[in-house]
């Protein structure tokens, strides 16, 4: 492995992992180094979610080798249908829980509360601190775990699915939250299927299946040919608003001449 | 009022009163975690596990604690270790392990005789064969246990509901698993005696379920259960006198009216609030299993 770039925050090489035998990632390389924002896309079953949980370390790969930077904090923000949404934790809970070290007590101490606090109002969400997660709303409980996240004061967000099983516009106001948290200087990656969401808001692209297929930004990431290899289906690409636009190549094809007579 | 108090002139009755007073608060604490964990069917098993070692120990003449113990402590690493490392499927292991040893007890005791301590106690609990002993152990099991769970409340709080992102945050995950274990098997070998094992699952599960009808906070979940388990431990075992039934069968139809009453009462509040507790069925000790890649 090369000597890791000064900005590298962690850096993958060669790295392969399967599950019961079947590969899941194949010679893997990827550098995610300070203020990037990715995206990590790809069908179902690709190793999205494997390469994030190698980014986070709580996978081994079976072969290659993972350089994380020394000291570094890593958040995570887990997929929504992975949480266990009838566990009896009020918001407060769910946040305090980053905090395993250094404190010994059950309770909150005074600076703690200070802390969630703040970063629950900094994510708009202080008036729910006493509810139980369940009784929010999807962007209000993606926000609970990305301030769960904040509170570890992490170098690097990982985010799986941050953007699935919500309505339009809380996929933006999702993805704006993460542009702000992005301006702020931390790094995130996250995964999705949102090609075109992605392209919107990402300036970098991971395309994913098993291996990586392609690396870079939206424009020249989401070409018909990376997809396809992708994908294993052929995608036209439009341009609107000088955003690349993914279609699917079997769309109606009066879809598609409207949207060219609308501007693209 | 005369009739109320008069068990209380008998030692045995204080003994037995203080011993299932304890045991309710310490089923209830740890069955939060039970629960939630989706381990009531660990905590069956385990208590039948138990059940070969005190027989062994009673055959042999070997110290009840000692022989129960070691064989529920062994017991319990070995359900963690099936359960964690998933070699084969954690609920048909579980089961052949602690049926097996279950079954070796009752064999010891058909084929050697009913030696030492009451087969019946063990089995269904009573409060006849409660000694001093049996006081000082459950105290001192539930002082430990009481103090596993202060200082490990973040942690326990972390691994039970994301083990994943707890072991990524540096909390070791398998030693608060090994750790629950112990206390697991710990709460099980003190309370044997008066709730007998065929019934413990039930003084873990039905405190931890209750309180979570109450409340959608863990930290009150926490003392609530702690606080119902002891109380049906002590009307229970009130019952269980005036009533001339034994110990273990009254104080889990204590636990099962108040069940019922709480369920009554908080109507569909109250069904929400448990309706995911079999989510993480039966054996889902962490890491987490996910589909996802």
């Amino acid at each position: 492995m090369t000597p890791p770039g000064a900005t590298e925050l962690v850096r993958l090489a060669g790295v392969n992992c399967s599950y019961g035998g079947d590969p899941v990632l194949a010679d893997v390389d990827l550098a995610v180094t300070a203020r990037q924002f990715s995206g990590i896309v790809g069908p179902s079953g690709s190793g999205k979610t494997t390469l994030l949980r190698v980014l986070l370390g709580s996978v081994e790969p079976s072969a290659g080798t993972v350089w994380r930077r020394p000291g570094l904090r890593v958040g995570y923000v887990p997929q929504v249908e992975a949480v266990d949404w009838s566990f009896p934790v009020t918001v407060a809970e769910c946040v305090l829980m980053a905090r395993t070290h250094g404190r010994v007590l059950p309770w909150r101490s005074r600076s703690e509360q200070a802390e969630v606090r703040e970063i629950l109002g900094r994510l708009g969400i202080e008036e729910l601190a006493s509810r139980h997660i369940r009784d929010l709303s999807g962007g209000q409980q993606q926000r609970v775990f990305i301030a769960r996240a904040l509170l570890g004061a992490p170098d690097l967000l990982l985010m799986d699915e941050p953007t699935s099983g919500v309505d339009v516009r809380t996929r933006h106001d999702v993805l704006h939250l993460l542009e702000d948290l992005h301006g702020d200087g931390l790094a995130i990656v996250l995964t999705t299927h949102d090609l075109n969401g992605m392209a919107a808001h990402l300036p970098h692209i991971v395309c994913l299946n098993t291996e990586v297929l392609g690396e870079g930004s939206p424009r020249e990431v989401l070409t018909p040919d990376v997809l396809e290899r992708t994908y294993g289906a052929r995608m036209e690409i439009l341009e609107h608003a000088g955003m690349p636009v993914v279609l699917d190549r079997y769309a109606s094809a009066d879809n598609v001449v409207r949207l060219r007579k609308t501007g693209a | 009022m005369e009739e109320l108090l008069r068990p209380f002139d008998f030692e045995f009755f204080r003994n037995g009163l203080i011993v299932a007073t304890l045991a309710g608060a310490l089923c209830g604490m740890v069955g939060v975690y039970v629960v939630l964990k989706g381990m009531s069917y660990i905590g069956h098993g385990l208590s039948h596990a138990i059940f070969g070692g005190f027989a062994a120990s009673a055959l042999l003449g070997v110290n009840f604690a000692l022989g129960a113990g070691v064989w529920g402590v062994a017991s319990a690493l070995m359900i963690n270790g099936v359960t964690r490392r998933r070699v084969i499927g954690a609920d048909a292991a579980i089961g052949v392990i602690t049926t097996a040893s279950f079954a070796l007890g009752l064999a010891l005791f058909a084929v050697f005789g009913r030696a030492g301590r009451s087969f019946d106690a063990a089995l269904f609990g009573s409060i006849l064969g409660v000694g001093p002993e049996d006081v000082w152990a459950i105290v001192a099991v539930t002082v430990l246990v009481a103090v596993v769970v202060f200082f490990g409340y973040r942690q326990l709080l972390f691994t039970t509901f994301d083990p994943e992102v707890a072991e990524a945050s540096g909390v070791r995950t398998a030693r608060v698993d090994a750790l629950l274990m112990l206390a697991l098997a710990g709460s099980i070998l003190a309370t044997m005696q008066v709730l007998g094992v065929t019934l413990i699952a039930a003084t873990l599960v039905i405190p931890a379920t209750v309180a979570r009808m109450l409340t959608d906070s863990f930290s009150r979940m926490l003392l609530l259960a702690t606080g119902i388990g002891a109380v049906t431990g002590f009307v229970g075992m009130n019952l269980s006198y005036h009533l001339d039934v034994q110990s273990g069968p009254t104080i889990v139809l204590v636990g099962a009216a108040l069940f019922a009453l709480v369920f009554a009462l908080t109507g569909r509040r109250g069904r929400r609030r448990t309706a995911g507790l079999d989510r993480r069925a039966t054996t889902s000790l962490s890491p987490v299993s996910s589909t996802s890649r």
